[in-house]
């Protein structure tokens, strides 16, 4: 084996990967041919290292220094300084907003050395194409251990012990899901993986299967043993190629080490997994849909009971739990249960993926133990709302979630304590929202959303969501009438009680939590005809300060519809008329000399 | 608007080859999804030629296949423009002003959401969440993919297509 004395890491991710971080990669390559480092120096591909925002990164290891930003004309000086001379480029590191001083290492950043990682503990450590790095990281150990040392029973029992929750939404206790799976009849069973990532602002996921797929493969094989299934199906959203890509790799991989097929490891066990893509349907993420998806259908989802795990994929015994549920099984079946379990709060065991994006300085993705607060991640993790504006509310859980207010941000992040808000862990999005955005358009923005997903299946999805969109649309453009909370109440809960899958069920939920905190904007829409955040284009105009406009012409370069017009040097004039309200001047004003009113 | 669909030697060439992958799957049962996704990727589009192709190769009825083709939003009845442009509408997306970088996409283009320019330059669609919202706003043409994007940003972005 060649031993190298530095290792250069680069994200390929989809988000630096989107910002170019292919050619950085090259440049590596090519720099470090130039200075004759290749038998000293290995450059790797990696997966997601979670700060997105600041992408293309890259790390150095052995000392682990971090790179931000990285562009391909950067990549020479970085050889130079800090491969040949030793020295490190400062330029470069990432800045903690707080401080004024740059961080040298990943593990010295606030947003990392506050994070656990198990269920990314792999990503953007290996290389997710190569299984030897997997296999040289543990992997597949745990798949060893179960088929040697233990019977299915006891791996269910190790399950079950160490507390692990579904990751993908409901939070269903795991284990007893494959208790479910192995004690239902039947001769035929399969094991699913739910890699339908519908939920915007979620990206967990994806960063798993592109940074780490062999960990969802060696979870699915376990799981196999455990209920005594043969076959396996990932199913994956169209939106990820990338994702789709590394999964057909590493299934290829472990079939030729002999870590799928016949005869796993020797020990006569059988289990093998095979991919299917999904075609843009949010509700493909609802078990029962998803399954009718798999097996060619239009996914419209089914009354439960039966469960998947009595009656799932072709009518036999299915067990089917989300990727980042799998990226947990690993870990707990090498460490054992009472580790996984004393991580965490007393209902929620072990840590959490959460996608933090909006109006939030460090986005990304973050791994916490569960009970951490809001308020830690959002602003120690997260450093904060940029622009220094008000920080207002928290979107988690997706179309079926709800938004936490100020209020709350002490409150510990587990399963129950955000149903009890209003809101749900849902797949772990989090979206932050500043002083900027109106709640009842985002309230819409998620009518919108469902309205559009809902398959048509069920009535009080299909009508009672669009009814409750044009009561929302109206309110934001200005005709809202008086009773039209109390009708959005009375259909929310309507819905709520009878819609026939997860999707319409908690569709009502981003109404109703905006209702609930911030009823005073729904109000203010109503009766003042005001939208309070300056959002609703209904509701606002824009105009010229004229004490502040310098007549800089900016905002005339920027509008798209000849709107502005002004002598140099003197103040400017919006025309009503002609203004599109698209924001772009009030964007561009240097001088803050555009209000929205 | 959309333009007119062409049935001319290259789409002929086309339904060829959707003859042949199909041979690949008949008879097969629960295949109709990839079957579709395959034949879209050979066309372009799903034209009702190629649907009747399909239900005729998995035995199937043609509502069956129709009904599956516009469930999913993968799926395209109509030919689309050489360059398609996505615009992600996820949450971290539009709370950062997606919905203002598509208005001017309209604008410039003259088309709306889920149309094609006539000269089947262009197409526009506003997509699901993509997953890239450290990168938020973002647009995604064809395989490129931009992000942190303001309106004003959008002129120039399109001239790399003319």
């Amino acid at each position: 084996m060649e031993i190298y004395r530095a290792h250069i890491l680069v994200c390929r991710g989809t988000g630096c990967t989107a910002s170019g971080s292919e050619p950085v990669m090259e440049a590596f390559e090519k720099e470090i041919e130039k200075h004759g480092l290749s038998k000293e120096v290995k450059v790797l591909l990696t997966g997601c290292l979670g700060l997105c925002e600041l992408g293309p990164n890259i790390i150095i290891y052995p000392e682990g220094t971090y790179y931000c930003r990285v562009k391909p004309e950067d990549v020479p000086e970085i050889v130079e300084e800090h491969l040949v001379k030793g020295r490190i480029v400062e330029r470069l590191l990432y800045k903690e907003r707080a401080v004024e001083e740059r961080m040298r290492a990943l593990t010295d950043i606030n947003f990392y050395k506050r994070q656990k990682r198990v269920a990314l503990r792999n990503c953007g450590l290996i290389n997710p194409e190569i299984i030897e790095e997997y296999i040289a990281n543990d992997g597949y150990r745990a798949l060893a251990k179960v088929l040697t040392e233990m019977t299915p029973q006891q791996v269910i029992d190790e399950v079950t012990r160490s507390g692990l929750r579904g990751r993908g939404g409901g939070g269903f206790p795991t284990g007893r899901k494959w208790q479910f799976a192995k004690d239902a009849p039947g001769d035929i069973k399969y094991v699913v993986c739910n890699g339908d990532e519908g939920d915007p602002g979620a990206f967990m996921d994806r960063s798993i299967l592109e940074g780490d797929p062999h960990t969802v493969l060696e979870a699915m094989a376990i799981a196999g043993y455990a209920i005594g299934a043969k076959e396996g199906y990932i199913y994956v959203r169209a939106e990820y190629p990338l994702a789709v890509k590394r999964l057909e790799i590493a299934i290829e991989q472990a079939r030729e080490r002999g870590l799928l097929g016949k005869n796993i490891l020797g020990t006569g066990f059988e289990f093998d997994i095979f991919l299917r893509l999904g075609s843009g349907a949010f509700v493909c993420g609802e078990e029962t849909a998803l399954l009718a998806s798999i097996e060619g259908r239009r996914g419209e989802p089914r009354p439960r009971p039966p469960f998947p795990a009595i009656e799932g994929l072709w009518g036999k015994p299915t067990l089917i739990n989300n990727v980042e549920t799998y990226a947990n099984i690993p870990p707990i079946i090498l460490n054992g249960a009472d580790w996984f379990a004393s991580i965490g709060t007393e209902r929620s065991k072990g840590t959490k993926v959460f996608a933090i994006g909006g109006k939030i300085n460090n986005t990304g993705l973050v791994e916490i133990p569960m009970g951490t607060t809001l308020r830690e991640v959002i602003y120690e993790i997260g450093g904060g709302i940029p622009n220094g504006k008000q920080f207002k509310a928290v979107q988690t859980g997706g179309p079926s979630g709800g938004c936490i207010p100020a209020s709350l941000l002490d409150m510990p992040i587990e399963y129950d304590t955000l149903t009890q808000a209003g809101s749900m862990m849902g797949s772990g999005g989090m979206i932050v929202m500043d002083e900027d955005t109106c709640m009842v358009d985002i309230a819409k923005f998620f009518l919108t959303f469902t309205q559009d997903e809902s398959c048509g299946k069920c009535p009080p999805c299909r009508i009672g969501t669009k009814r409750m969109l044009e009561i929302l649309e109206r309110v934001t453009n200005g005709e809202g009438r008086e009773g039209d909370i109390e009708l959005l109440e009375s259909l929310a809960k309507n819905i709520k009680a009878s819609a026939l899958c997860g999707l319409g069920q908690t569709a009502p939920n981003p109404v109703l939590s905006t209702l609930r905190y911030f009823r005073d904007e729904y109000e203010a829409h109503i009766r003042e005809k005001k939208c309070p955040a300056g959002a609703c284009k209904a509701l606002i105009t824009y105009e010229i300060i004229a004490d502040k406009c310098k007549g800089c012409g900016l905002c005339v370069k920027v509008c798209p519809s000849a709107a502005i017009t002004g002598e140099r040097r003197q103040p400017h004039a919006i025309d009503r008329e002609k203004c599109l309200k698209c924001n772009s001047c009030f964007e561009r004003c240097p001088f803050g000399a555009i209000a929205k009113k | 608007m959309q333009p007119a669909i062409k049935r001319d030697a290259e789409f002929e060439e086309k339904l060829k080859k959707v003859d042949e992958m199909l041979k690949k799957y008949e008879g097969q049962k629960g295949v109709l999804l990839q079957v579709l996704q395959e034949a879209q990727r050979i066309v372009g589009y799903l034209p009702i030629e190629v649907q009747k192709k399909v239900a005729e190769a998995l035995d199937v009825t043609l509502s069956e296949v129709y009904s599956t083709v516009t469930f999913y939003s993968f799926f395209n009845l109509k030919p689309r423009g050489k360059y398609q442009i996505r615009v992600c509408l996820g949450t971290a997306c539009y709370v950062k002003g997606a919905d203002k970088v598509l208005g001017r996409i309209e604008q410039e283009l003259k088309i709306k959401v889920g149309d094609t320019t006539e000269d089947l330059k262009f197409s526009l669609d506003a997509c699901r969440c993509v997953g890239a919202c450290g990168l938020a706003p973002v647009v995604i043409i064809n395989d490129d993919v931009y992000g942190r994007l303001t309106p004003d940003r959008v002129p120039e972005i399109l001239k790399n297509y003319e």
